[in-house]
């Protein structure tokens, strides 16, 4: 052999783009098991949203607003149609739906706290209402969810609002699941079912199928609670145009619309990456829909999935949502992925940020648990003081924006405050691509 | 007897009045005139009033019922006593979909026939059928008694939980991980009471049990097939 040869260059090794080590780890573990990925948050994989968009600000022909000193309102009134005792917000900005069961009472006690002392409202979730929760929310909402654990006509009429879950982003056409791990003898008893079992919530209502049956049932439920508070109904980011218009049909006050980077306690990865619509593809739907109805403003709708900023909450205001929804978010305000829990994520074979098996109940943060332990690392008043303060930046900062858009409140907020980066976001959000006059399906053509 | 006539009545006035009630006076015995197939008849009432519908009903009579007695001289639509907390619902005639959905307590009675899904996901209500029920019934049923002097329809007890079912005729086909089990005599006794208070003359010794093999109760790779 002479040396040339030993010497030859050789291809270099090439990684797949498609079996990447991530999904061939994938494989190893699914032939190991036997059983597919289950975890909490959203879609992971990169996905257009809001990021892709910019605020074009004042220019000759907009003036700004003089920051600190010009008004630059934030409230947000729900439920006008048809309640009797609307909720009025002083911030645009929710507490998604989460439940107990899959948070740990402390958790859902810190949200009512942060979202109280911001001026907004929290909502309740599979697995019913805590008393601790009730107490320390000013504006409580209560989810009608198809496991209808823990519900009963009582604490239907101690909510400010009432919700009825048809979807989430995380998971349209999906229920829910609790593992047996998080079944604590509280857990059970709100749920009527046996301590340690895996715990399936349904996919569909168990008493109504369709929008006809849900025109029925909103009924019943106004009827039950003398018409006095609003009624919701949350869709998962799937038809946009069709849910909003037929919740709107069925007599809803509220349309909340949850993209597919929307959060959950815990669901099959295959699900969470592959069904749904990214936020920022839901909006403009399910806008259109509310003013084909001429219901736009009249029937609020409330966005989430993946909301994180001020710059998100303006944007999706923007676009021509009333409020918003955050899950992720408030949780990661309460400690959620916190470095300084890092060498017990790398204990549970993780790392900050990347830390997902809430459905495990070993939350080093303490907050998606049951064990009283952990439990107790998250206390309930200093996460309310820093969810209310996160709450207070994510305000000012929209405030920011609409002010330099030239806005005195955050509704006045337009389609033409905004560009996109992106050819497929310009798309969705249906706003020019920047630079241009033109985005993909522009009525009347374009270049 | 106060009556409340919803041909000249609208239901939210009348809802209203039933709502009202606190049991505390001498007004516990209402009638309801001409229902006419309307929904949401009688529902969240929280007393122990007594309340005969006249007639025929739509969806969710008696929803979330607490304390009331409730008797329909006709049938009903889906959903009767949804999520029933306690009291008595007592329906002469047949019911639609869903009977007893989810219901926490008290007792429905059935003197007719029920359609699919009657019981599912019940929470702790006893449900008396007289006659059949159809298919999915009891699906998801956590905890409570299902009793039905006639037969059931397929895929009875899908996915159940604690709940127990007693069917005295034949079954159609039984869900995934619902399997019958024996009958002791603590149950004979359940079904003795029941079937004394819904006004049945069916002996318990006629009935069969059934009941969760709780196989489904941790996920399983090798029952992959029965979810
Ligand atoms: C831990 C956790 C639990 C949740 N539980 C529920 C629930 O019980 N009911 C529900 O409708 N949505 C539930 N969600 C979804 C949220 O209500 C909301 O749609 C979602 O979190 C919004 O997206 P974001 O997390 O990106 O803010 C849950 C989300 C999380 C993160």
């Amino acid at each position: 052999m002479s040396t040339s040869d030993k010497e030859a260059p050789r291809t270099a090794p090439i990684q797949s783009a498609t079996f990447t080590n991530p999904v061939n780890a994938e494989i190893r573990r699914a032939a190991a098991t036997g059983i597919y990925d289950i975890r909490g948050g959203g879609a992971k994989r990169k996905v257009p949203h809001f990021d892709d968009l910019l605020f074009l600000g004042a220019s000759i022909s907009r003036y700004p607003l003089e920051g600190y000193r010009e008004r630059c309102d934030t409230s947000v009134t729900l439920g006008t149609r048809f309640a009797k005792n609307p909720i009025t917000l002083d911030i645009p900005i929710t507490i998604a739906g989460m439940s107990f069961g899959a948070l740990s009472a402390q958790a859902k006690e810190a949200l009512g706290r942060g979202a109280s002392a911001a001026g907004t409202s929290t909502t309740t979730g599979d697995g019913g209402m805590t008393p601790e929760e009730r107490g320390h929310s000013t504006k409580l909402v209560y989810q009608y969810l198809p496991s209808r654990y823990g519900m009963n006509p009582d604490d239907l009429r101690r909510a400010d609002a009432i919700e009825i879950v048809v979807g989430q982003g995380a998971k349209p056409g999906g229920g829910g699941m609790l593992l047996g791990q998080k079944i604590s003898d509280r857990v059970a008893e709100m749920r009527t079912l046996p301590k340690g079992i895996d715990q399936r919530s349904a996919c569909r209502h168990p008493d109504w199928t369709g929008p006809d049956d849900l025109e029925i049932k909103i009924l019943e439920l106004r009827e039950i609670t003398g018409w006095r508070v609003p009624i919701y109904v949350k869709v998962a980011g799937s038809r946009p145009y069709f849910d909003t218009a037929l919740a709107v049909k069925a007599g809803a006050d509220v349309v909340v619309l949850d993209g597919m980077q929307g959060g959950t306690a815990a669901t099959q990865d295959v699900f969470i990456e592959n069904v749904g619509l990214p936020t920022l593809a839901c909006i403009r739907p399910a806008v259109r829909a509310l003013q084909d109805l001429g219901m736009h403003r009249e029937v609020q709708l409330v966005v989430s999935g993946g909301i994180r900023t001020g710059a998100d909450v303006a944007k999706a205001l923007a676009l021509g949502a009333d409020a918003v929804s955050i899950g992720t978010a408030a949780l990661v305000a309460l400690g959620d992925n916190d470095p300084k829990w890092e060498a017990e994520y790398q204990a549970l074979g993780t790392t900050t940020g990347a830390y997902d098996d809430w459905h495990e109940g070993r939350d080093p943060a303490g907050i998606t648990t049951q064990d009283p332990l952990l439990a107790s690392r998250l206390d309930p008043i200093e996460g309310g003081r820093r969810l209310r303060n996160y709450l207070k930046v994510m305000t000012l900062e929209a405030q920011t924006i609409a002010r330099a858009c030239g806005h005195n409140h955050l509704h006045n907020l337009e389609p033409e405050d905004l560009c996109a980066l992106t050819v497929e976001a310009a798309a969705m959000a249906q706003v020019p691509l920047a630079g241009t006059e033109w985005y993909p399906g522009k009525p009347g053509g374009g270049y | 007897m106060q009556q409340i006539d919803l041909a000249t009545t609208p239901l939210r006035e009348m809802n209203e009045t039933l709502q009202a009630q606190t049991g505390a006076d001498n007004q516990t015995a209402w009638e309801i005139l001409n229902p006419r197939g309307s929904h949401a008849v009688a529902c969240g009432l929280d007393a122990p009033i007594e309340v005969t519908v006249r007639g025929h009903t739509g969806y969710y009579c008696a929803g979330m019922n607490k304390q009331a007695a409730i008797h329909v001289t006709g049938s009903v639509g889906p959903g009767v006593a949804e999520n029933m907390m306690s009291g008595t619902v007592v329906i002469d005639g047949d019911a639609s979909q869903y009977a007893g959905a989810t219901g926490r307590g008290g007792l429905l009675v059935i003197k007719g026939n029920a359609s699919s899904r009657c019981g599912i996901s019940m929470k702790g209500i006893d449900i008396v059928v007289h006659g059949n029920i159809g298919h999915m019934s009891a699906f998801m049923a956590q905890v409570g008694n299902l009793v039905v002097c006639g037969d059931a329809g397929e895929a009875l007890g899908d996915s159940l939980y604690e709940a127990r079912l007693f069917v005295r005729g034949s079954v159609k086909s039984l869900g995934s991980d619902c399997i019958e089990k024996e009958m002791r005599p603590e149950h004979l006794a359940i079904l003795a009471d029941l079937l004394e208070r819904a006004g049945s003359d069916a002996k318990p010794e006629e009935f069969r049990r059934y009941g969760s093999a709780r196989k489904l109760y941790t996920f399983d790779i090798d029952n992959a097939a029965a979810y």
